[in-house]
């Protein structure tokens, strides 16, 4: 006798225990910290706070660990928990124009006030594998290190402004919306599209840029300029009456600089496309950037040539990898029910379908 | 870490999702875009469900939640269980104890009544949106009430198959104006719309709300020479015997020996009890 | 006694308001039905009810207009402690409170665009009396056809002659309420 499958409550606790267990792994080898996190990983640590839109290295990490590595699992894990926090106010914007720069550079120019800084950067590693990293305790010959840049380190785009060479970037409105706080919906303006790009999977991301530079949507992008460094953010306190610091993100931004030979409504100049990411992130900064200036042809008159990277609907439903992931894996819950609507269906389209064809042989 | 608010929404998200839902409850089977939180759940697991439920919930309520039409299933003991720890409320199995319903694919095959509210979890919300992906358009369908394409869509399958090749996701009338999804349930669920309790449709990552007002009309799509068919399997409940029910088919052996059965297991059980 | 505006709000928010949206929800999906509120108290005029509807569904988010019945410094002051819900003029306004004289000309509300609605106000109207007699109201909600004493009939069918644009109502006396939507047909 068929007796339905029963004890779904226990399943789930014993899976729980098991993912428990394997996060954990060999009781024999060591227990990551959050701070070994925090400090080896910092570049999985800066994805999960850019795409889970929380500037937290140390819960960020705690994410890594809890999603066993997993990053887009520990986004999820940020966004959800960030949900739940109380909003006590919005910061200044940022100055990036004030940031302490570990790494700024520019495409567009040979050298620049403020000069060239390389930094931290794997671009001129060659990728062997470095087996001395795999003896543990060993550290690394300390960096001669130069004196952090004095004053603030000019924009590149500046100096094409002030010969009114690139187009000015427009005043949005005061207080931008915000995709965590209302629907998205149609037409959705640029800050809006910043925003949902920012907090967007860095390989769909990275994978729109990169339909644009071969050709779907191609908007002939240089980067202007790339830096990575800390900037303080500040908050107005209404309490005390002025702004106070409340500490420091390091962030990641490229400006680039696009090819413009004119529209029926621009006149020929340079225009700009634009990313910011928490953390250490050139690649998602730039390719932020070119899918930016790939979503502004409706302002700027040019051709919509029908490229995934134009079609703002299309980046922007898909572009978040928290709601891509789960409804994807979401195809893995039962769907018996419908699955068996649809055999009684093709059981009788198919009997039909037969029964035809019998008949066309019969006469 | 400090408890969470009860039903786990904080006040404000709440106050959000409610004047959504009856924004829905005044203009039945049109689709509210809502702030959709991101939940402790993944997307596409019942968050817009759960989102309508929390800010629906009362201390006093009783919560039913099935997923396929079963209770134990473990998707629906995944919900059950969060709104036990974050609602404290008392939970039912039995549909007629119930004042909340949620449900992931079936409507529950006893009747529903006045003092009861089913709330589903709903994967895609536009019933549109397979003919027409753009959201700006399909919103301007709705806007113009242009379901030209959703009718040469049926048309087109009666001529190929005979019949409009659509089994779940059947697409309904409400109220002579919103063309609406009544979410993946079965089309033999469909009569079932038209009910005396509330029926309340939350799509968490598409971010929309909708809703059946209780005695609201609820036309399954069709044409006068091929009327709309709930159709089931042609057998009875190998279980309880119940011959109209929906149900599921189960294989039994290696060699494909299969029985049928009900798909709601409260149903199905309280038959075999009765019986017994 | 005198409420001042740190009085009267809920005692337990998130129940309390649970409790609050319930008879809300129920209210506008059954037309003609009455329920009640209790344990809220704003300065006068405002009702139990009326109260209850704003500290159930307005907040910072949500623009306010008070008709010149209910537009005292009192409850401006209770309302904002509470909700922190802007106070504007009718055409802005997601909700509307006062007395149906004062609401009038109800045409200054907005009811939504063909293609948001939902972008429409809720008019929550004081009464001096509501009970299920009157007007017959049939439509989603009402299973054969319910009662509902309404101010007037014309501004209510020429509300449902735009459907689905229009604004919905609330009708509060004391602490009991009843709900019509744009999508009831209202007869003498």
């Amino acid at each position: 006798m068929y007796v339905a499958v029963k004890g779904g409550e226990r399943a789930i606790d014993n899976a729980h225990a098991w993912l428990a267990e394997d996060r954990r792994g060999d009781l024999g080898v060591a227990e990551l910290s959050i701070a070994q996190i925090r400090e080896q990983l910092a570049l999985a640590v800066g994805r999960v706070m850019a795409e889970g839109s929380l500037y937290d290295p140390d819960l960020a990490a705690l994410a890594i660990k809890q999603a066993r590595g997993d990053l887009i699992e520990a986004v999820f894990l940020i966004r959800a928990y960030r949900t739940t926090l109380p909003r006590f106010g919005a910061s200044h914007p940022v100055d990036t124009a004030a940031m302490a720069c570990d790494r700024r550079i520019s495409a567009t120019f040979k050298d620049l006030p403020g000069g060239q800084i390389l930094g931290p950067t794997f671009d001129y590693t060659h990728r062997l594998l470095d087996f001395t990293l795999a003896a543990e305790g060993l550290a690394p010959p300390a960096p001669p290190m130069a004196p952090p840049a004095e004053g603030d380190l000019p924009h590149v785009t500046g100096f094409l402004a002030r010969e009114d060479l690139i187009q000015s970037n427009p005043d949005g409105p005061d207080t931008p919306r915000d995709l965590t706080r209302e629907p998205l919906d149609f037409p959705a303006d640029r800050p809006l599209r910043l925003q949902a790009l920012a907090r967007g999977d860095e390989g769909f991301v990275l994978s729109m840029a990169y339909s644009t530079q071969r050709g779907y949507g191609k908007n002939h992008p240089f980067v202007g300029e790339l830096r990575i460094g800390s900037v303080p953010v500040e908050m107005d306190i209404p309490e005390l009456g002025f702004a106070i610091e409340l500490g420091e993100m390091v962030l990641t931004e490229c400006e680039t600089v696009n090819q413009f030979t004119g529209s029926k409504t621009e006149p020929p100049q340079f225009t700009r496309g634009y990313g910011l990411v928490f953390g250490q992130s050139e690649r998602k900064a730039i390719s932020m950037a070119l899918v930016d200036r790939a979503l502004r042809w409706e302002e700027l008159g040019e051709d919509n040539e029908g490229a995934p990277a134009q079609d703002v609907e299309f980046v922007l439903y898909h572009a978040d990898n928290v709601q891509a992931t789960g409804f994807l894996e979401h195809i893995k819950l039962p769907h018996y029910v419908d699955f068996q609507s649809e055999l009684e269906l093709i059981r009788r389209l198919r009997a039909e379908a037969m029964q035809a064809t019998r008949q066309e042989a019969a006469e | 870490m400090t408890e969470y608010n009860f039903a786990y929404l904080d006040e404000q998200t709440k106050r959000m999702i409610r004047r959504a839902i009856l924004k829905g409850v005044a203009v039945p089977g049109y689709q509210v875009p809502f702030a959709s939180r991101e939940m402790p759940m993944p997307y596409g697991w019942g968050t817009g469900g759960v989102q309508v439920s929390a800010a629906c919930l009362t201390p006093e309520d009783t919560l039913k939640v099935i997923d396929q039409g079963a209770d134990d299933t473990t998707n629906a003991v995944s919900i059950r269980k969060f709104f036990e720890k974050t609602a404290q409320i008392a939970v039912t199995e039995k549909t007629a104890e119930a004042t909340i319903i949620q449900t992931r694919h079936r409507i529950p095959e006893t009747l529903l009544t006045e003092d009861q509210i089913l709330v589903y979890q709903v994967p895609m919300p536009e019933p549109l949106r397979f003919l027409e992906p753009s959201e700006v358009e399909t919103r301007k369908m709705h806007a113009l009430q242009d379901y030209g394409l959703m009718h040469v869509k049926l048309y087109e399958d009666i001529a190929r198959h005979g019949e409009i090749a659509t089994a779940y996701s059947y697409p309904v009338m409400v109220e002579d104006r919103y063309v609406m999804s009544p979410s993946p349930i079965p089309k033999f669920d469909n009569p079932k719309l038209e009910s005396a309790a509330l029926q309340l449709f939350g799509a968490g990552r598409e971010q929309r709300i909708y809703a059946v007002p209780p005695h609201t009309r609820v036309v399954s799509l069709d044409f006068e020479d091929h009327p709309f068919d709930p159709s089931k399997a042609p057998h009875p409940c190998a279980l309880c015997g119940a011959e109209d029910t929906y149900l599921d088919e189960v294989i039994t052996d290696d060699a494909g020996t299969r029985m049928f059965v009900c798909s709601d297991t409260d149903y199905c059980g309280a038959r075999c009890e009765a019986a017994a | 006694m005198t409420i001042t505006h740190l009085d009267g709000g809920f005692t337990d928010p998130a129940r309390d308001g649970a409790r609050a949206f319930r008879a809300a929800l129920q209210a506008m999906a059954r037309p003609g039905r009455i329920e009640t509120l209790a344990g809220i108290a704003a300065p006068a005029p405002a009702s139990v009810a009326a109260a209850g509807l704003i500290l159930t569904l307005c907040d910072t988010t949500t623009p306010l207009y008070l008709a010149p019945s209910h537009d005292s410094d009192a409850l401006r002051g209770w309302i904002t402690f509470h909700t922190g819900a802007p106070f504007v003029a009718p055409e802005r306004a997601m909700f509307a409170l006062g007395s149906w004289a004062a609401l009038a000309p109800v045409d200054r509300f907005s009811i939504g665009t063909a293609e948001y609605p939902d972008r429409s106000a809720t008019l929550i109207v004081e009464m001096g009396a509501l009970s299920q007699t009157g007007a017959t109201l049939t439509g989603p909600g009402i299973k054969d056809s319910a009662q509902l004493s309404l101010p007037e009939l014309a501004a209510f069918q020429q509300n449902r002659r735009r459907f689905p644009l229009g604004f919905d109502c609330y009708f509060t006396c004391g602490d009991r309420l009843a709900g019509l939507s744009r999508s009831t047909r209202v007869e003498g």
